[in-house]
């Protein structure tokens, strides 16, 4: 363990360029994920939480199981896509990053919308008669509620990004960990692993910990503060 | 009276049943221009229920709800409700009103001076500025009244508005809503205060289990009562349902 | 609906992240024990100094690596399996075989040495003695080369490997480096590559138990994807590659690559019949 602490404070220390590389490259991936997630998840979960329409409750139950999407079975179907024998061939993709992002995406884009539907949906409770009364229609109550529960969301966003950064089964398939190209924290861990290059593994392990952990006490920092400031 | 006033509201036969239960029980009523009318009844006797019929925010299950002239969709409410316990969103004072502005599709450049007369109207101008969540019970309800006033609306709603309240917040709300009063705003009131229906409204509406056994002006009401739900009402001693 | 379309937009816009500024770039298929060796960290910039072209190296099982190719997912497919490799030629994927190198697999046990095997140098007489012995084997098995060697070698030994083995005999699964890990958990045999062995840290009790049999050989060969059955393979930029590998320059590349002093891989491209 000790072995594996010292490899990483030298690895960062010497601000190794293969490791910053390495590291940049996850969190390009990971954060362009979450910000595309967001961007379609958050209105879906939104028009959920206030609508009334037939099958909305299987349309929930569904999205709560998306959630659970195996890493691995989202970049082989993402692969199939992208390959050149796939319908989104031409589009030559596969193998860098974009790929990548388009697999994360799919997979957190149902945790931010359904966790953000849950969130809006019990603020709708709070909120319904009241926004009803002032004359809000459907749209106009969405677009508020995402507003009003910004800071809860906050928390949903990186619950998404913490599954992105962590995941390795889908960006090895569709990236193909390739050596400068797409090669993350997560596949280089398991690349250094089955080299049995112990140690240095155990180290990139701890900086991406170490990113998680950073991101998420952020959030709850911002999360007291607004709570202290707006109630 | 057909000038674009949407009042007198009309009540036919309404009925309201959910859960299995009948909560408003043929009631056929009109709210006209003029006095404070005060809704009064015990906990349970459909108040709350008939105020959301009216303001619209529940359909009647039989019966029909009319209003003089119809709400425009997109035009500005003409008709406000301020609840019992008020829920603010996540900004300040002064947001929250030019909030109800906005869905009502007033421009940006003209809200400003309606919402400083509103905060003018209930005494909140000096807090315009602070999150509107960190307020107190008290403030936070006047600054529900603000909102619901901004709009200059025909029709004030207010759903027992100092049931949560302490004794000088409920001052307070008071003489507010007797402001809206003398300006000329129609105020419908439910409460199951005694006290506060004496001193706000002009004529009772009695409410027992769902239907209207009696409408009075306010000192006939508490002076000579007709109906013996009434009298025991006020006298404390109507039997929990 | 603007909003949404906005929206979409820019999510797409977003998924189009730059993958830094390389026009040139070819796909190449390969295994994981040469990627593990560290052999393209060595090789590929010096091919990319020359020509400007970024060789991209996809490293899988060597059967997976093939099945890459049959789908044109690579340009070019460089793997150390021939028996495979002349399979996919007749199935028209490739275009032409080239021997480029030869490096060689090591038997590695543990120091203990149950099926007293150690310091020997034939390779199936060691195999039929661990069976005897039933000593814990570790095998890849997953279609890689290595693991296509094993075979070969279990079936020259006169071992019907499929019906013969017994709980001795572990069947994992695995890349090189992580079977490698369960040799060495369990303190068993395995057939390794040497580059993957050098490059290996974790080797517990485990040391070379039999090394320098001519079957233990292992030839690499490499083959431009078939541009008549794959429209999509960069055939100039592939061939480029290839070109490289087997010319002079390319093989004295691979002969100077070393680990602890040690070379790795032998040039062989101008071998006949390799």
């Amino acid at each position: 363990m000790s072995e594996a602490l010292n490899t990483a404070l030298a690895l960062l220390v010497g601000l190794d360029s293969k490791l910053v590389e390495i590291v940049l490259l996850s969190l390009r991936v990971s954060l362009s994920a979450v910000a595309i997630s967001a961007l379609l998840g958050l209105p879906v979960g939104a028009a959920i939480a206030v609508s009334r329409f037939p099958g909305r409750q299987t349309v929930i139950v569904v999205l709560n199981a998306l959630m659970g999407l195996p890493p691995v079975v989202v970049g082989l179907l993402v692969y199939l896509l992208l390959s050149r024998a796939g319908p989104l061939g031409p589009l030559g993709i596969l193998f860098t990053p974009s790929a990548m992002v388009i697999a994360q995406s799919i997979l957190i884009l149902p945790i931010i919308a359904a966790l953000s539907r849950q969130a809006i949906e019990d603020a709708w409770r709070e909120y319904e008669e009241q926004l009803r009364s002032l004359g809000a229609g459907r749209m106009d109550a969405a677009l508020t509620l995402l507003w009003d529960t910004r800071f809860s969301l906050l928390t949903t966003i990186l619950a998404g990004f913490g599954r992105a950064a962590a995941e390795v089964g889908a960006v090895m398939i569709v990236g193909g960990n390739i050596d400068g190209v797409t090669r993350v924290m997560t596949t280089t861990i398991a690349l250094e692993t089955s080299k049995g290059d112990l140690p240095l593994a155990l180290g990139l392990g701890m900086i991406l910990i170490a990113i998680v952990i950073t991101v998420n006490a952020a959030a709850y920092l911002t999360k007291e503060l607004a709570q202290r400031r707006y109630g | 009276m057909n000038n674009g006033s949407i009042l007198p509201l009309r009540l036919a036969e309404v009925s309201f049943a959910a859960g299995g239960r009948t909560l408003i029980d043929r009631i056929s009523l009109e709210i006209e221009t003029g006095p404070s009318t005060i809704i009064l009844g015990a906990n349970g006797a459909g108040k709350s229920v008939l105020m959301r019929l009216m303001h619209g925010l529940l359909s009647p299950s039989s019966g029909r709800i009319e209003w003089n002239a119809p709400e425009r969709p997109g035009a500005p409410r003409k008709q406000a409700m301020v609840f019992q316990r008020p829920v603010m969103l996540r900004r300040s004072a002064y947001a929250n009103v030019a909030y109800a502005l906005k869905i009502a599709g007033i421009p940006e450049p003209q809200r400003g001076t309606l919402v400083r007369e509103a905060l003018e109207s209930v005494g909140l101008s000096h807090l315009a500025h602070r999150s509107a969540r960190v307020l107190s019970g008290g403030e936070q309800q006047r600054l529900a009244l603000a909102r619901a006033w901004a709009l200059h609306p025909e029709v004030l709603f207010l759903d027992e508005p100092t049931a949560s309240l302490d004794p000088s917040a409920t001052r307070e709300i008071e003489s507010v809503i007797k402001a809206f009063d003398a300006a000329g705003t129609k105020v419908v009131m439910a409460t199951h205060n005694l006290g506060q229906a004496r001193r706000l409204g002009d004529e009772i509406l009695f409410l027992d289990q769902g239907q209207l056994v009696e409408r009075a002006p306010v000192a006939q009401f508490f002076g000579k009562p007709q109906s013996v739900q009434a009298a025991a009402f006020i006298k404390g001693e109507l039997p929990w349902t | 609906m603007d909003l949404i379309r906005g929206l979409l937009l820019l999510a797409a816009s977003l998924a189009a992240l730059p993958v830094g500024a390389q026009d040139k770039f070819v796909v190449v298929a390969s295994t994981t024990s040469t990627e593990q060796s560290g052999l393209f960290g060595h090789i590929l910039p010096v091919f990319q100094k020359k020509t400007g072209i970024q060789v991209r190296v996809v490293a899988l099982g060597t059967g997976q690596a093939l099945d890459l190719a049959r789908r044109g997912d690579a340009d070019v497919v460089f793997v150390h399996a021939r028996s495979a490799e002349e399979k996919f030629l007749a199935e028209g994927h490739g275009v032409k075989r080239f021997p480029v190198m030869y490096n060689d697999f090591v038997l590695i046990g543990p120091k203990s040495d149950p099926a007293k095997v150690g310091g020997g140098k034939d390779i199936l007489e060691a195999l039929r003695k661990i069976k005897a012995a039933g000593a814990p084997f570790v095998s890849r098995g997953d279609r890689s080369g290595t693991h296509i060697a094993e075979l070969d070698l279990w079936k020259m030994a006169g071992v019907d490997i499929a019906k013969e083995k017994g709980p001795w005999y572990r069947d994992t699964g695995q890349g090189m480096g992580p079977a490698l890990n369960t040799a060495a958990a369990m303190n068993g045999y395995i057939l390794a590559d040497r580059g993957t062995w050098i490059s290996f840290r974790n080797r517990g009790e485990l040391a070379i138990a039999v090394q320098g049999d001519k079957r233990l050989f292992n030839q690499y060969g490499i083959m431009l994807v078939n541009p008549a059955r794959h429209p999509s393979v960069k055939k100039e930029l592939g061939q480029a590659f290839i070109d490289w590998v087997v010319s002079p320059e390319g093989q004295r590349a691979i002969a100077g690559y070393k680990i602890g002093g040690e070379q790795l891989f032998f040039p062989n491209a101008s071998q006949p019949g390799a």
